[in-house]
C-alpha cells in the first residue's frame, strides 16, 4: 500500500432511493474509511434530498438507510460539503437536513458540525482540489 | 500515465459500458497502465459469461475479457454488489448455497477495497456512468 494520503471526494449527485446510487456510494465510503485517506462528501442537485431527516421508506418498501449518515463521523468522515444553490432549488434548508457531527478529540471531544454549507462556486474549488473524485 | 477504471453500468443499457471499455483500450493501447477495471453497481453485469447478444451485434462481455487476456488487465466485480444483483463466481455460489455460477472467469470477485486501492494506486480515476 502506498504511503500518500490522497484528498478524496466522494460526490453524491442523486435521489436517496430512485436508484442505488446513493446507498452503494455510503458502501465505498464506509468501506474507504479503513484507509486513512483524507475524506471529503460532497452533496449537490438531488444529492441533497440523501442528508434529509425523518426519512420514511415504509410506502415503497426499501431499506432506509439514512441513519448511517449519522454514523459517518465515527468513520472519521468530519468534511460534508452541501451546495446551497442545490439546497435552495428544491425548497430546502439547512434545517430539513440532519445534524450530523464528528468528535474532535484533539478538543476534550467536544462534537462538531460535520455539514457545511457551500456554494456552487465554492464547490467547484473543492472538487478541483480533490485527488480523486468518486462520482455517485 | 497510471489508471484506475470505474464501470457504473451494465452492458447493452447504457453506453457508459461500451465507453469505459473503448477508454481502457485506447490507453493501453497507447502505452499507458490500467491498474484496474473496477465493476460497480449495475456495472457488475459486465461479467456475466451466459451473455448471449445477437450475432450481429458486439459481445460486451466477451470484449472485456479479450482485452484482459492481452493486456493481462486486472478486472474486478464488486462482491457486495455482484450478490445484489446474482453475479456469482464459485467461491460465492458455496459461500451463499446457490446451484451456479456466471461470472466469465476472466473477471474476478472481490471487494471495494480493490476500488479504493486503485484510486489510490493510480494517477487517474475514470468513472464511466450517468
Amino acid at each position: 500500500m502506498s504511503e500518500s494520503i490522497k484528498q478524496f471526494l466522494y460526490l453524491n449527485r442523486k435521489a436517496p432511493y430512485g436508484t442505488i446510487y446513493a446507498w452503494e456510494s455510503l458502501e465505498v465510503v464506509l468501506i474507504g474509511a479503513a484507509f486513512d485517506q483524507d475524506v471529503s462528501l460532497a452533496f449537490v442537485d438531488d444529492g441533497v434530498f440523501q442528508l434529509t431527516k425523518n426519512q420514511d421508506t415504509s410506502a415503497v418498501g426499501m431499506k432506509n438507510f439514512s441513519p448511517t449518515y449519522a454514523a459517518l463521523g465515527d468513520y472519521e468522515v468530519k468534511k460534508i460539503y452541501v451546495e446551497k444553490e442545490s439546497l435552495e432549488e428544491r425548497g430546502l434548508s439547512l434545517d430539513d437536513l440532519q445534524h450530523l457531527t464528528w468528535e474532535d478529540e484533539d478538543d476534550d471531544w467536544a462534537e462538531k458540525d460535520s455539514i457545511h454549507l457551500v456554494t456552487r462556486s465554492e464547490m467547484t474549488a473543492i472538487m478541483d482540489g480533490a485527488d480523486v473524485v468518486f462520482s455517485f | 500515465m497510471k489508471f484506475a477504471i470505474q464501470v457504473n453500468e451494465g452492458p447493452y443499457q447504457h453506453q457508459a459500458a461500451d465507453s469505459a471499455y473503448f477508454f481502457a483500450k485506447a490507453a493501453l493501447e497507447k502505452g499507458h497502465e490500467v491498474f484496474r477495471v473496477f465493476f460497480y453497481h449495475d456495472g457488475v453485469n459486465n461479467s456475466t459469461r451466459l451473455t448471449t447478444p445477437p450475432q450481429d451485434d458486439r459481445n460486451i462481455v466477451e470484449r472485456w475479457a479479450e482485452l484482459a487476456e492481452q493486456y493481462d488487465l486486472d478486472m474486478v466485480v464488486c462482491v457486495a454488489a455482484a450478490q445484489r444483483r446474482g453475479v456469482v463466481d464459485e467461491g460465492e455460489a458455496q459461500r451463499n448455497g446457490k446451484d451456479s455460477t456466471n461470472i466469465d472467469p476472466r473477471f474476478r470477485i472481490s471487494g471495494l477495497g480493490q476500488l479504493v486501492e486503485a484510486a489510490i494506486q493510480s494517477d487517474r480515476l475514470v468513472v464511466f456512468g450517468d
